[in-house]
């Protein structure tokens, strides 16, 4: 997946999980529970929807890398390649 | 003020004797006073009150001689201002110290403290204001733009707008150099044990939510149950885990740990595993006060992910908020070496009520025993008068009044505060039963409410938020169990003519729930239905609604009129 694909699902999923906000307008340094007011059952269902989407485990000790859109893209794109090495 | 139904009870009650560990010079008592300054007089101004941990990592400790300070010019700030004793502030902004020293300066000044939830959208707030006529309101400039600004002239008590960050916008008052120009000492308001100090808004199943009055003098119970419920002794290291913005955040997250003169230690971030494990461990926390959702979500990460930390400064840890289940208080045994103690109380009782408490056999599941001077019963409400329920029966978890933090009222609502009230017992709504050994456990609530992450949500306000939108007609909303959250909060809706079911048009519900309740109270599901089951009178049978989801008997239907479809 390139990292515009893993941009567009995170944002798909943000938006889903909280349809008050506008995918066009998160920056990509908006802090989904500071700036964009995510409480913490959405960032769980946020977590569960990116496991489903892309085959990710996201341990909660590395919540905070997934906190804004340049944080997950940079370590989904981790994550994946990882993963497809494993 | 109002007495309670009952009058004050017995000095001889034992949380009576935690008047003798205030000052009350003349007589008086006032929280700001007893919190903060009468330990700088006895000569403790050099201890730290407050450790804040901010968001980015910084770090700023505030001494009592300092918070003391901080507070008399924020009291300063608000007679300047031509505030007077009485009116209301109402807090909504972040854990920083200038929330502290608002509200102990609030207190200071005679004012009412009302703290609110910074989380909540524009409507709950709007609402919140409009009953308790809010006078002065402390909040962020991010907040007030957001939240406040497109609305403010609807609120015509507002006088005052003071920002706890940075620059004001138009019509507002920064805070930072009003506090600068202020004198740092004042000498606290003569309030008396009766005086009101807070409001505490809590929702209802019907109606507006609720403006929970509590006076100066429950900071005797406050003083008393933080020793006796969660073992705070002068220089204990405590970390209350919640907001200020709801009940538990005040009284055991500033006054019970302030006049017990404790070090707090304040996080402004919200809830991150390593961050919270690292807290504990470096700052060598002693007593740990937190919420079943938060301990649950440490449980989901497994014992593993706690090995690096060391957990020995830990002495006491308790849960509030929601029932704490019996895994959560053996999982934490085995991580922590010791176990989460459950206990019970309510925005209307102000303090503790129930408990596990320090040195008693913790029976997991159970919220406890009833702390000293506290008198609770399972009651039920049959023909004729209450009747105590037996060993193991369930009932209404009821309490007799007499403690000095019960309300004194709800705010222009004395017909809801009456109804609370029964044969000389205070009636919780919560269901619950008592064992053969004396502890409680709780079952369910006897209304509608809905309990999710800790938060008592309304479904009234929920669904009033959803008909708002044109295509609602009818909504009604329930709590669905969440194994994280306790519960969730579902809504079921019928549409108006024109509007067709649809994954897009259920996101732009939630959507539009969200911009106006904010993510704690709106919906995490909205499904359709052509009719919703009613009485009939008209009234939503929320009830029927949460048996089916949930697959139950559905219990008494003879009311209903109109079925589901």
């Amino acid at each position: 997946m390139t990292p515009t694909e893993i941009r567009t699902t995170y944002l798909e999923e943000l938006v889903a999980i909280a349809p008050d906000l506008d995918a066009d307008t998160v920056g990509d340094n908006d802090h989904i529970q500071t700036d964009l007011a995510l409480d913490s059952m959405d960032v769980l269902n946020l977590v569960t929807a990116l496991h489903d989407r892309l085959g990710v485990n996201i341990p909660e000790g590395d919540y905070p890398q997934i906190a804004t859109v340049a944080l997950a893209v940079d370590y989904l794109g981790r994550m994946i390649a990882l993963k497809s090495k494993g | 003020m109002r007495t309670q139904p009952d009058g004050p009870a017995s000095d001889a009650a034992p949380w009576a004797q935690a008047r003798d560990m205030l000052d009350r010079p003349g007589g008086h008592l006032n929280i700001g006073y007893e919190a903060v300054d009468r330990h700088v007089i006895h000569g403790h101004g050099d201890q730290v009150a407050l450790r804040w941990l901010g968001p980015d990592g910084g770090r700023r400790d505030v001494s009592y001689a300092e918070l003391s300070q901080l507070s008399s010019r924020f009291a300063n700030v608000l007679r300047a201002h031509g505030m007077q004793p009485g009116d209301r502030l109402y807090a909504l902004m972040g854990r920083d110290p200038a929330l502290y020293a608002g509200a102990l300066g609030t207190l200071k000044a005679g004012l009412i403290f009302t703290p609110l939830f910074s989380a909540f959208g524009p409507e709950p707030i709007q609402t919140r204001m409009e009953i308790g006529e809010c006078n002065v309101l402390l909040t962020t400039a991010a907040i007030y733009r957001r939240k406040i600004a497109p609305w403010r002239d609807k609120i015509p008590s507002l006088k005052l707008v003071l920002i706890a960050d940075g620059e004001a916008p138009e019509g507002c008052v920064a805070l930072g150099p009003a506090l600068e120009a202020a004198a740092p000492e004042y000498e606290a308001a003569q309030t008396g044990e009766d005086t009101p100090a807070l409001i505490h808004f809590t929702s209802g199943t019907t109606g507006r939510p609720k403006g929970a009055v509590h006076v100066h003098g429950a900071a005797i119970y406050h003083a008393f149950s933080g020793r006796e419920a969660l073992g705070l002794s002068p220089g204990t290291i405590y970390w209350c885990t919640a907001d200020p913005g709801w009940v538990t955040g005040t009284s055991y997250g500033i006054i019970a740990p302030l006049v017990n003169r404790v070090t707090m230690i304040v996080d402004a971030a919200e809830f991150e595993l390593d961050r919270w494990y690292g807290t504990v461990e470096r700052e060598k926390v002693e007593v740990w006060y937190s919420a079943p959702t938060a301990i649950r979500m440490m449980m989901r990460a497994g014992a593993e992910a706690a090995k690096p930390y060391d957990f020995s400064s830990l002495r006491f840890l308790a849960s509030v908020g929601e029932p704490l289940n019996p895994e959560a208080v053996i999982w934490s045994q085995q991580v922590f070496g010791r176990p989460f103690h459950d206990n019970w109380w309510q925005t209307e009782t102000g303090g503790i009520m129930i408990g596990n408490t320090p040195g008693m056999t913790v029976k997991p599941g159970s919220m406890g025993k009833p702390l000293p001077g506290i008198e609770a019963g399972i009651v039920a409400q049959d023909d004729g008068p209450l009747r105590e329920c037996g060993t193991g029966e369930i009932g209404e978890l009821a309490l007799r009044p007499g403690w000095p933090s019960m309300m004194r009222e709800y705010l222009h609502e004395q017909a809801r505060y009456d109804k609370c009230f029964r044969d000389g017992w205070y009636l919780s709504g919560d269901l619950a039963t008592r064992d053969m050994d004396g502890y409680y456990w709780f079952v369910g609530r006897a209304d509608d409410l809905i309990k999710s992450s800790g938060h008592l949500i309304g479904p009234f306000e929920v669904e009033s938020a959803l008909i708002e939108h044109p295509a609602v007609a009818e909504a009604g909303v329930i709590g669905i169990p969440d194994e994280t959250a306790g519960e969730i909060v579902k809504a079921y809706v019928t549409l108006n003519p024109g509007f067709e079911p649809s994954d897009a048009l259920e996101r732009e519900l939630r959507g539009h729930a969200r911009k106006r309740l904010g993510a704690a109270v709106a919906p995490r599901a909205v499904v359709f239905r052509n009719t919703l089951p009613k009485t009939r009178s008209g009234k939503i049978m929320r009830r029927l609604l949460k048996a089916r989801e949930l697959g139950l008997p559905e219990g008494d239907t003879s009311t209903l009129e109109s079925d589901e479809t």
